[in-house]
C-alpha cells in the first residue's frame, strides 16, 4: 500500500488505539472480518465473548470498574442485535461504552441482505447517539466524536455501525476534522449562584440527609462526597447504584434506601426537612410511591443532566452539573461547619441500621454474604439481578470508589459474569467477587470459558434455590402462587459445571462447608465457583409493601 | 394543552426518526410536523404540533435538547406566534356553481391555481383556524381531495 493510503478498517484500529483503547470484547461474524484483519498488527488486546451479549457486558463492566470506555464488538444482522441488551443495560446506568458493528455493504442495505439488521434504528433509543458510516474517510473522525460522546456530560453508549465495503475500502488518509457539535454543550460546572443559594439552605436544616447516587461513581467523586459529608455531619442515604459512593463502615452512611432500604435510610428520607441529591435520578425503585416521597423536605438536585431536574421529582434547587466540580466548592463554603446535627442523628440512631437478619433454618445469603465478607474484603463486587443483588447490596460492605457493579436501571439478569469478567480484565491487582442467583447464572454461563481463556481471578457466590428468588417472593406478596412459575424442575450442580469448563468449583450446603471452601480457594488463581445451596424462602427484606417507604415488610427476624 | 414546539437542528439523516420517537414513544400523537431549511447552512427547522400533559411535554422538551443534532427546542407561547398553514383543494366545480364559488374564495382568500375542464384547485393559506374555515366553506361543494401542510409557527419580535 501507499504511503498515506488507508482503509476503513484500519483506520478504525487505529483510531481505537490513539484513544486509549487496551483491550476489545468481541466476536467475529461476516461482516466484522476486516476489522480482525486489521487488528492483527494491533496493541489492542481481543477478548473473544462467547455471545454478543456477553461482550457488551464485559465492556460494560470493563468500563465501570477502570473509568475507561469499554468497547465491544459484533457482526452485522443477529451479532448486532445480541448486542442490545448490552447496550440499553449501559444506557440505563449511563455506562460509558463503544458499540462497533458490521453491517452488510452499503449497496445492499434495505435489501433485505443476508444477516441484514437496521442496528441503529433499533438503537436510537437506547444509545446517546450512534452513526451509520458512509465513507472510510469518515471512521477516525466519527469514532473520535464517539468516544467524546460516551464519556462526556452524562455518560453513555454510542453505536458505530460499519459497512462491510467501508471497512474494506481504501482512501488517502488525510485526517478530516469533524464539524463541531453545535447542538451538544454539556454543562459541567455548576451555577455558582445556586451554589451559593444551596450553601444557605443547608447550612439553615435542621434534618438533612444527603442521598448518593450512580453520579458520584460515575464522576469519581468519592474523595470529594467524603470530605463534604465529613464537613457537614450530615447523614447519607444511597441508592443501589451509589453504593460504593462512600465507605460503607462510615458511620454517617446510613445504607441503602427505597424498596428494599434499611428502616433506618427510609426514616431518614421520610422525615428529613432536606434532601440534597447527588447523581441520582430519582428512580422508581428508590422512591416508591411519589405522592409520599420525603413529603417535608426541600429537595436540592445536584444532576449533571438537565433532563433529569424535575422529571420524578420536584426539585426546591436545581444545580446542573458535575459533582466533581460542584462538592468542593459547597465544601468551601460550609466551612468551618456551624452544622448542629446532632439531635437529628440521635434520632435515628434509635432506629435500626443494620437490616434484619432473617430467622432461617436453612442456609440464607445473609450468612453467606457476612462470612464471605470477612473473608474476601476490599473487592470490587459485581452482582446480577434479583433477590441475591438485594442481599449483595444489604450485607457485603465495600469501601468507596469503583468497587460495586450491578445493573440497575434495567436489572439484567445476565450482566453478573461478564461484568465480572470485564472488571478483573480492567483491574487485574483487585480481587473481584461476583455474587450471582441460579436464574441469573444461567443466562450468560457460557462466559465461564471466556473466564477461564482470559486467565482472570475470579471468586463467584452462586445463591442457588432452583428458583427465581425475586419472582417467588413477588408471588408470595403480592399474588397468591396460584401458579408458580418461579421453579426451577432441576437441580443444576453448578460446582460441576464449572469443572467442566475448567474452572474450580465447591457445592457447600452450610456455612462451615462454606468457610472450608473460601479457606481453601484463598491461594488458589484463576475462576472459582461455589455453589451455594439456599433455602427456597431466602426472602430479602425489608421490602416495602405499602403506599410509602416506612411501610416496610421486615420478615422475622432475631 | 396543544403545544407547537420549534425545533432548530443539524440537517442530517435520521435526525426526524430521534425527533419523532421521543414523541412516538409515549404514545403521543404528533398532529404536524413540518420541517424545511433555515437561514443558516445545513441547518433545518422543524415545527411540531402535538396534544398531550403539560408536565410530559416538558420532559419531552428536554429530552429533545440532549439530542446531539437538536440545537435548540423552544416550546412556542401560542399567544406570541405568527403562524402559517397552507392548503390545496381539489374541487368539481358545476356550471352552475361557478359565481358562488368565485365569490366565496374571494371573500376566504382562496387562489385559483389550476383549473381543468371542470376540476379546480384552490390554495389557501392562513393560520390553522382560517385554513379550517375555508375548507369547512368549501365542503359545501364537491371536494375530490385536498391537502395541507402542518404549521408553520415563528415567534413575534425577538
Amino acid at each position: 500500500m501507499k504511503k498515506g493510503k488507508s482503509t476503513g478498517a484500519k483506520s478504525l484500529v487505529k483510531t481505537l488505539e490513539k484513544s486509549g483503547v487496551e483491550v476489545l470484547f468481541g466476536y467475529p461474524g461476516g461482516a466484522n472480518l476486516p476489522v480482525y484483519e486489521a487488528l492483527n498488527r494491533s496493541t489492542i488486546r481481543h477478548i473473544l465473548a462467547r455471545h454478543e451479549q456477553g461482550a457488551a457486558h464485559m465492556a460494560d463492566g470493563y468500563a465501570r470498574a477502570t473509568g475507561k470506555t469499554g468497547v465491544c464488538m459484533a457482526t452485522s444482522g443477529p451479532g448486532a442485535t445480541n448486542l442490545v441488551t448490552g447496550i440499553a443495560n449501559a444506557y440505563m446506568d449511563s455506562s460509558p461504552l463503544i458499540a462497533i458493528t458490521g453491517q452488510v455493504p452499503r449497496g445492499m442495505i434495505g435489501n433485505d441482505a443476508f444477516q441484514e439488521v437496521d442496528i441503529t434504528g433499533i438503537t436510537i433509543p437506547i444509545t446517546k447517539h450512534n452513526y451509520l458510516v458512509q465513507h472510510a474517510c469518515d471512521i477516525a473522525p466519527i469514532t473520535e466524536e464517539a468516544f467524546y460522546l460516551a464519556e462526556s456530560g452524562r455518560k453513555g453508549p454510542v453505536l458505530i455501525d460499519i459497512p462491510k465495503d467501508v471497512q474494506t475500502e481504501d482512501f488517502s488518509s488525510q485526517h478530516e476534522k469533524r464539524n463541531k457539535l453545535e447542538g451538544y454543550n454539556p454543562t459541567m460546572k455548576g451555577h455558582p449562584g445556586q451554589i451559593k443559594r444551596a450553601a444557605g439552605i443547608i447550612k439553615s436544616a435542621r434534618r438533612p440527609v444527603v442521598i448518593a447516587g450512580g453520579g458520584i461513581f460515575l464522576s469519581d467523586a468519592f474523595d470529594v462526597l467524603a470530605q463534604f459529608i465529613q464537613t457537614t455531619g450530615i447523614p447519607l442515604v444511597h441508592t443501589l447504584m451509589g453504593k460504593s459512593a462512600l465507605d460503607n463502615r462510615n458511620p454517617l452512611n446510613l445504607g441503602l434506601f427505597g424498596y428494599h432500604g434499611n428502616r433506618v435510610a427510609n426514616t431518614a428520607i421520610s422525615e428529613a426537612d432536606l434532601v440534597i441529591a447527588i447523581g441520582t435520578r430519582f428512580g422508581d425503585r428508590s422512591t416508591g410511591p411519589l405522592t409520599a416521597f420525603a413529603r417535608d423536605a426541600k429537595i436540592i438536585h445536584i444532576d449533571i443532566d438537565p433532563a433529569e431536574i424535575g422529571k420524578n421529582v420536584p426539585a426546591y434547587l436545581p444545580i446542573v452539573g458535575d459533582v466533581l466540580n460542584i462538592l468542593p466548592r459547597l465544601v468551601e463554603l460550609l466551612q468551618p461547619s456551624s452544622m448542629n446535627n446532632s439531635e437529628w442523628l440521635g434520632y435515628l440512631s434509635d432506629h435500626k441500621k443494620n437490616p434484619p437478619r432473617p430467622k432461617q433454618t436453612e442456609l440464607c445469603s445473609a450468612d453467606i454474604l457476612d462470612i464471605t465478607s470477612t473473608y474476601l474484603e476490599d473487592v470490587i463486587l459485581v452482582t446480577d439481578v434479583g433477590r441475591h443483588q438485594i442481599s449483595a447490596a444489604q450485607y457485603y460492605p465495600v469501601s468507596a470508589g469503583r468497587t460495586f457493579i450491578t445493573s440497575g436501571g434495567l436489572g439484567t439478569m445476565g450482566f453478573g459474569l461478564p461484568a465480572a469478567i470485564g472488571a478483573s480484565i480492567g483491574k487485574p491487582s483487585s480481587k473481584v467477587v461476583l455474587i450471582t442467583g441460579d436464574g441469573s447464572f444461567m443466562m450468560n454461563i457460557q462466559e465461564l470459558i471466556t473466564a477461564v481463556e482470559s486467565e482472570v481471578d475470579l471468586t463467584i457466590l452462586v445463591m442457588n434455590d432452583s428458583r427465581l428468588g425475586m419472582i417467588h417472593q413477588l408471588q408470595d406478596y403480592f399474588y397468591e402462587s396460584r401458579f408458580d412459575i418461579s421453579r426451577f424442575d432441576t437441580d443444576i450442580q453448578f460446582d460441576r459445571v464449572a469443572e467442566v469448563f475448567g474452572c474450580k468449583g465447591k457445592r457447600i450446603t452450610s456455612l462451615d462447608q462454606l468457610k472450608d471452601a473460601l479457606q481453601g480457594f484463598s491461594h488458589e488463581a484463576g475462576v472459582k465457583v461455589i455453589d451455594c445451596v439456599v433455602g427456597k424462602d431466602d426472602h430479602v427484606y425489608p421490602m416495602v409493601t405499602g403506599s410509602n417507604l416506612l411501610a416496610l415488610e421486615e420478615g422475622e427476624y432475631e | 394543552m396543544k403545544h407547537t414546539m420549534s425545533i432548530l437542528c443539524d440537517d442530517t439523516p435520521g435526525v426526524m426518526t430521534r425527533i419523532s420517537g421521543l414523541f412516538s414513544r409515549r404514545g403521543f400523537n404528533i398532529e404536524s410536523l413540518t420541517v424545511g431549511h433555515t437561514e443558516l447552512p445545513g441547518k433545518s427547522r422543524f415545527t411540531i404540533v402535538v396534544e398531550g400533559n403539560d408536565q410530559v411535554l416538558e420532559q419531552v422538551r428536554k429530552q429533545l435538547q440532549k439530542l446531539v443534532h437538536v440545537i435548540k427546542v423552544w416550546d412556542l407561547n401560542i399567544d406570541r406566534i405568527i403562524e402559517r398553514e397552507h392548503a390545496l383543494v381539489k374541487i368539481e366545480v358545476e356550471k352552475n356553481e361557478q359565481a358562488t364559488i368565485l365569490q366565496l374564495i374571494n371573500a376566504i382568500q382562496a387562489r385559483i391555481v389550476s383549473s381543468s375542464g371542470s376540476i379546480w384547485v384552490f390554495e389557501i393559506t392562513g393560520d390553522t383556524a382560517a385554513v379550517d374555515s375555508a375548507i369547512n366553506l368549501l365542503g359545501q361543494f364537491k371536494i375530490v381531495e385536498s391537502i395541507r401542510t402542518g404549521k408553520i409557527a415563528l415567534e413575534h419580535g425577538i
